[in-house]
């Protein structure tokens, strides 16, 4: 059996806990404008927050912003605390910033978790530096002072602009211990707040990596090897002698060919000719064998262990099985890979492009040329969708690498076949379920083993139904493969939370139960006495999966079949119903309603993006998307044959938010795991035809 | 030999491989970066600018089929970005990561002008051509339907206005 290896993912996680150990916020985001103090910087009160003496607030929002809205979600919380109107707002990218910011990354959901309190202290803090400064000025006692709308208002009726005070009020020490608004009060927090970059995006501005241009730049495209292949030879002798082509030059396996227009190299491109070495390449049939051996190995990584699975499914009445499968996806973002780099004699480095995780391409380009990394400067580009696919920076070293050889500032720019061909992929899984019910139709015992090709863990064992049930028994098994993987959108739970709400399904049509209340029965449980140890909260779950049922009218829609799905992950809870009829003798998805607990709920509109936008991808990638490999080569090559959820392939979507005023957890992917499952299910309630796989066969 | 047409009103020579397909003569010569590329095989929409009027697929247009023909991109859809595509567009908040917008814009303003009381099946089709990996469909539909309010209210109040001049 193949070692295990560490997953991607996990380095990710270990990496962005690292960051977050010992961070003190008033020693750094909270001095941040005193540290690089100069002329220009005069009213930066912290690292997000601006304010000129003519009364300009600008916010800087640190984090790359790859279409979850978070470069309009940070600066809303930091508005609503310093207490100024959305419209006197402007908002700035930051670029990479590590003496100033804390976790600048874009990845598992976890932004407004991680920085809801250094952004409300940020606001909140140059509020009271504000008051402070009038207080001063009109000697009165701050606490007879109060805040609205970028103005102080002194207990004579005194007014005075944030403007008119921000010079004295940047001096003043930064408060400790700053006072939040009543959640009630919000004028900002918890509306709808529109995209800050929409009147660019709806102009056709330059914002995108691919737009980026720079002096001096050539375009370069890159040949890859199949997957376990490596470059034996090459033949660019046509290729040099085409018009515009500069160079083609050769690392790490790859063929790179430079030149001065995109048209001009893929032209070029497609005359150099490679040779590759390589042995037992994968195809299909070496996936499949390698699920059918993770399968039966008594080799696999025992995940959780609760009573004795073993003796308690030997005595069960009843017993449910059922296995799933998806294959290797590509993240497919419409803004393919692409990455600007230059390579200086002066030892410096410009990177610029989209990345969700910034720094980690500082570190690895410092590594990789072996440079310091506090003369690599990088610039955030606005991102045309990541899904996880940026989180990878293969693309940024690339560039970085290719300039360094060719002495010229350079923007390396995949196809969209390049794109679906060249890797990090979600991984393909098999999960095995098997549930022991006992006469009264209780679960006793439930198992789960999951068998992923380059997957790392691939289950979440701690999370519900486990807590509810006596006897667990949850194993992984991973199985190496050349083809790259690596986090998209909802890493593992994007297939595991279908596999598994598809398999209670079918739990509880054995028990007889519906599936709604078998959960709430569980969750009982659970609240009352849980078995071992769990991740999630019942109370939580419980509210969801009530109000799904309410606002969906559970089972009381004639005439309509209905499927139920509930999971948490990155945080938040989120429960839906799938309504389905048959058409012409097919099942149709007409609506789905979603009810969601992230905690506050920062911006409403952006919210109901996350959401409906990951349940649309959530039943697009379950019902059409996969990739085959054939000797190392993955195909299909482009959105023709790998198809994509198109605008009249979607349902009807509600999505309602509880409203609990708990701090935010994550929008970004948590919508996206149930969603296969509610589908799934309301089909099979339809047709009475179970999907095992992905692609959906109906 | 240089190729002539007319960009956004501005009439433009360019010289290079007649192949060469519209988005990149856009993009890479013209600077004009609003046109998207998203497959290069007309599949997904982003490329899309009108050609005489016609929304079109850029990147499987080569330079030589446009040769004197009037081109309209993004950047050109209207001076102030008003148009009541783009207003609706903003007033609906409309994208997500926004690369697919340009192509959904145009192809929107061009479905308007053929179509300007759309019914809501007719805008499902009219926009499914288009694909956009961040799922923003419903918004799509529901801003097709609010710009197609907004321009029959600037009609009327246009005519009003040159009815009492
Ligand atoms: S880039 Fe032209 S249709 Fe996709
Ligand atoms: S908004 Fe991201 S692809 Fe459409």
């Amino acid at each position: 059996m193949k070692n295990s290896r560490r997953s991607f993912l996990q380095q990710t996680a270990l990496a962005t806990s690292a960051f977050c150990l010992g961070f003190d916020w008033f020693k750094a985001e909270g001095k941040a404008g005193a540290m690089v103090a100069s002329t220009v910087e005069a009213g930066r009160f912290n690292a997000y927050l601006e304010i000129s003496s003519l009364g300009k607030v600008i916010i800087y929002s640190p984090n790359p912003e790859i279409g979850q809205g978070i470069k309009t979600a940070f600066p809303v919380v930091v508005a609503e605390e310093l207490d100024v109107d959305w419209k006197d707002v402007e908002v700035r990218q930051s670029n990479l910033d590590t003496q100033r910011f804390d976790r600048q990354l874009t990845g598992g959901s976890g932004a407004l978790k991680h920085s809801w309190d250094r952004l409300r202290k940020a606001g909140a803090t140059a509020r009271q530096m504000f008051i402070q400064a009038a207080a001063q000025t009109w000697k009165v006692d701050p606490s007879a002072c109060k805040t609205a709308s970028g103005f102080v208002i002194g207990p004579a009726g005194q007014k005075a602009s944030y403007g008119s005070l921000a010079s004295l009020a940047a001096t003043l020490p930064v408060p400790t211990e700053p006072t939040y608004k009543n959640r009630k009060d919000y004028k900002i927090i918890g509306k709808r707040t529109k995209g800050v970059d929409n009147a660019n995006v709806v102009t056709g501005k330059p914002v995108f990596g691919l737009d980026i241009e720079k002096p001096g730049m050539v375009i370069a495209q890159i040949i890859r090897p199949p997957f376990g292949a490596t470059l034996k030879s090459f033949d660019a002798t046509d290729a040099l002698k085409m018009p515009g082509i500069i160079d083609v030059v050769s690392f790490k396996n790859k063929v790179a060919i430079v030149g001065q227009s995109t048209w001009q190299v893929m032209q070029a491109r497609a005359a150099v000719s490679c040779k590759y070495d390589g042995q037992n390449l994968e195809s299909e049939s070496t996936h499949k064998k390698w699920f059918d051996e993770g399968m039966v190995t008594e080799n696999a990584q025992v995940n959780r262990k609760d009573g004795d699975f073993k003796a308690a499914i030997a005595k069960a009445a009843k017993v449910v099985e059922a296995t799933y499968e998806c294959p290797f996806i590509s993240h497919s973002p419409m803004e393919p890979m692409n990455f600007f780099a230059d390579v200086r004699s002066d030892g410096s480095v410009l990177l610029a492009g989209p990345t969700q995780v910034p720094q980690s391409a500082q570190k690895a380009v410092a590594t990789l040329l072996n440079r310091d990394e506090k003369k690599i400067e990088v610039e955030l580009s606005k991102m045309g969708g990541g899904f996880g696919r940026r989180l990878n920076n293969d693309y940024a070293l690339e560039a970085a690498e290719l300039s360094s050889l060719i002495k010229k500032p350079v923007k390396v720019m995949w196809t969209r076949e390049d794109d679906m061909m060249g890797g990090i992929y979600r991984p393909a899984v098999r999960y095995h379920f098997k549930a022991g019910l006992d006469a009264a139709g209780n679960m006793i015992a439930f198992y789960l083993r999951g068998v992923g090709l380059n997957a790392g863990n691939s289950t979440r064992q701690d999370n519900f139904p486990v807590g509810a049930i006596e006897n667990v028994l949850i194993e992984s098994v991973n199985q190496v493969s050349s083809v790259t993987t690596g986090p998209w959108r909802a890493p593992i739970t994007n297939f595991l939370g279908y596999a598994e709400q598809a398999f209670l399904d079918e739990v509880a049509e054995a028990a007889g139960k519906d599936p709604i209340q078998m959960r709430l029965d569980w969750l009982a449980r659970v609240k009352s006495n849980p078995v071992g140890k769990i991740t999630y909260e019942p109370d939580r779950f419980i509210e969801v999966i009530k109000q799904a049922a309410e606002k969906s009218n559970w089972k009381k829609k004639p005439g309509v079949s209905q499927g139920f799905s509930v999971y948490y992950s990155h945080l938040s809870y989120v429960a839906q119903v799938a309504d389905a009829v048959m058409v012409n003798g097919k099942p149709k998805i007409t609506h789905i309603t979603a009810v969601t607990d992230c905690g506050e709920v920062v911006n409403l509109s952006g919210a109901e993006n996350q959401v409906k936008g990951a349940i649309i991808d959530g039943i697009g990638h379950a019902m059409f998307a996969k990739l085959r490999f054939n000797e190392g080569v993955a195909s299909p090559s482009n959105f023709n044959s790998y198809r994509l959820i198109r605008g009249n392939e979607i349902p009807t979507i509600d999505a309602h938010f509880v409203d609990n005023g708990i701090a935010p957890t994550g929008l970004g992917e948590p919508a996206l795991p149930p969603t296969g499952g509610s589908v799934a299910n309301a089909i099979y309630a339809a047709s009475k035809k179970r999907l095992y796989r992905q692609p959906f066969d109906i | 030999m240089s190729i002539q047409l007319t960009i956004n009103k501005k009439k433009v020579s360019l010289d290079i491989d007649p192949n060469t397909p519209l988005l990149w003569a856009l993009r890479d010569h013209l600077s004009l970066k609003g046109t998207k590329y998203g497959c290069g095989i007309a599949q997904c929409g982003a490329c899309t600018v009108w050609v005489n009027g016609e929304a079109t697929r850029s990147c499987v247009l080569p330079l030589s089929a446009v040769a004197n023909a009037d081109v309209t991109t993004i950047e050109g859809l209207s001076e102030k970005g008003d148009h009541p595509v783009q207003v609706a567009w903003d007033q609906l908040d409309v994208p997500q990561c926004g690369y697919c917008q340009a192509g959904q814009i145009m192809t929107a303003a061009s479905f308007l002008k053929k179509n300007p009381k759309p019914s809501t099946t007719e805008i499902i089709d009219g926009m499914s051509g288009n694909i956009c990996r961040c799922g923003t469909y419903h918004r799509i539909q529901e801003a097709v339907k609010l710009a197609s309010e907004i321009a029959a209210k600037k009609k009327t109040s246009s005519t009003k206005k040159s009815a009492k001049a």
